[in-house]
């Protein structure tokens, strides 16, 4: 196991790699994620307060 | 085209589309750790700073396939017009300055302990930060005009002209003596590579494809939300106004 996270005397470099490619997609998918969760619960309130005016289609109320 | 470049279309065919891509990334992170990591050789060379690579190439091939996406809908936007294309390519542009910043950095990393050194300015590293420029000029441009049919216009044209950059990143290492390697996958002949390292790669490959559908997906989504959720703002507005010019 240790020889695992040794890396061949190469530990910094590969390990910091992986490390930069959590960092980087785990935190774009985490907030992208987020965003649209938000945007759809604010879209489902402002539905819900003006219900006459809900629209079937995408493009009703640009 | 026409038929699917419908936002109410788009919205089905993503519903359907997600969960699928969205549960093979789920499913592709361990599996692709567990043979870029775990079950793949290191190299007779470069010994185990080849794992490296399983990061670098998917990243760098990713950061070349979303310009190109980038430019595609950039030139549909101009043609035809469409506010899709503009949400597609928008919504890919910092997904895009992501892989190319992932690439940048692994390929610094595996420079440093290979090459002993993080940086050269040879014709292959330099034109990849030139891409990463690009996209962040691409997402500042459409941040810097407040007119959206301007913003369009100029974002489009910027994408398009930059678009040069992508053959000049693939055949750079052909064109120029760069101390980057010419490509040893996608040659003639055939891979340059034991299948033992190809299968991690590939499978790294698929799990940064269905990351990038994915989160473009939600990108997307998410700007058609803010369309509607502004339409109906403004309509709320006028409604509150109208009651009270009434009273």
């Amino acid at each position: 196991m240790a020889e695992f996270f040794h890396m061949g005397g190469y530990a910094l470099y590969v390990w910091a790699s992986y490390g930069a490619a959590l960092l980087i997609l785990g935190l774009g998918a985490f907030l992208n994620w987020r965003i649209l969760k938000r945007s759809s619960a604010r879209l489902e309130h402002l539905r819900a307060a003006a219900p006459h005016r809900r629209r079937r289609d995408g493009h009703g109320a640009e | 085209m026409v038929r699917f470049a419908n936002p109410a279309q788009f919205q089905r065919l993503s519903d359907m589309l997600l969960p699928w891509f969205a549960w093979a990334t789920v499913i592709l992170v361990p599996v692709g750790l567990y043979y870029a990591l775990v079950n793949s050789p290191a190299d007779y060379q470069q010994g185990e700073t080849v794992r490296i690579m399983y990061l670098h190439v998917p990243a760098a091939w990713m950061a070349l396939f979303t310009y190109t996406m980038m430019a595609v809908a950039s030139a549909v936007s101009l043609i035809w017009k469409h506010p899709l294309a503009d949400v597609a390519a928008r919504a890919a542009a910092p997904l895009g300055a992501a892989f190319t910043a992932l690439a940048l950095i692994t390929g610094m990393l595996w420079g440093e302990p290979m090459w002993g050194t993080w940086w050269v300015w040879d014709a292959r590293l330099t034109s990849v930060l030139i891409l990463f420029f690009l996209y962040l000029g691409y997402i500042a441009l459409w941040d810097a005009i407040d007119n959206p049919a301007t913003a369009s216009r100029a974002a489009a044209i910027l994408a398009l002209v930059g678009f040069v950059n992508v053959p000049i990143i693939k055949f750079s290492v052909d064109w120029w003596n760069t101390l980057h390697q010419p490509a040893s996958v996608l040659k003639m002949g055939g891979p340059a590579i034991h299948p033992d390292m190809l299968v991690p790669l590939f499978l790294m490959f698929a799990l940064f494809k269905c990351y990038f559908v994915t989160v473009l997906l939600w990108r997307m989504k998410a700007e058609l939300n803010r369309a509607k959720i502004r339409g109906l703002e403004a309509a709320v507005q006028a409604a509150a106004e109208r009651r009270e010019q009434a009273a």
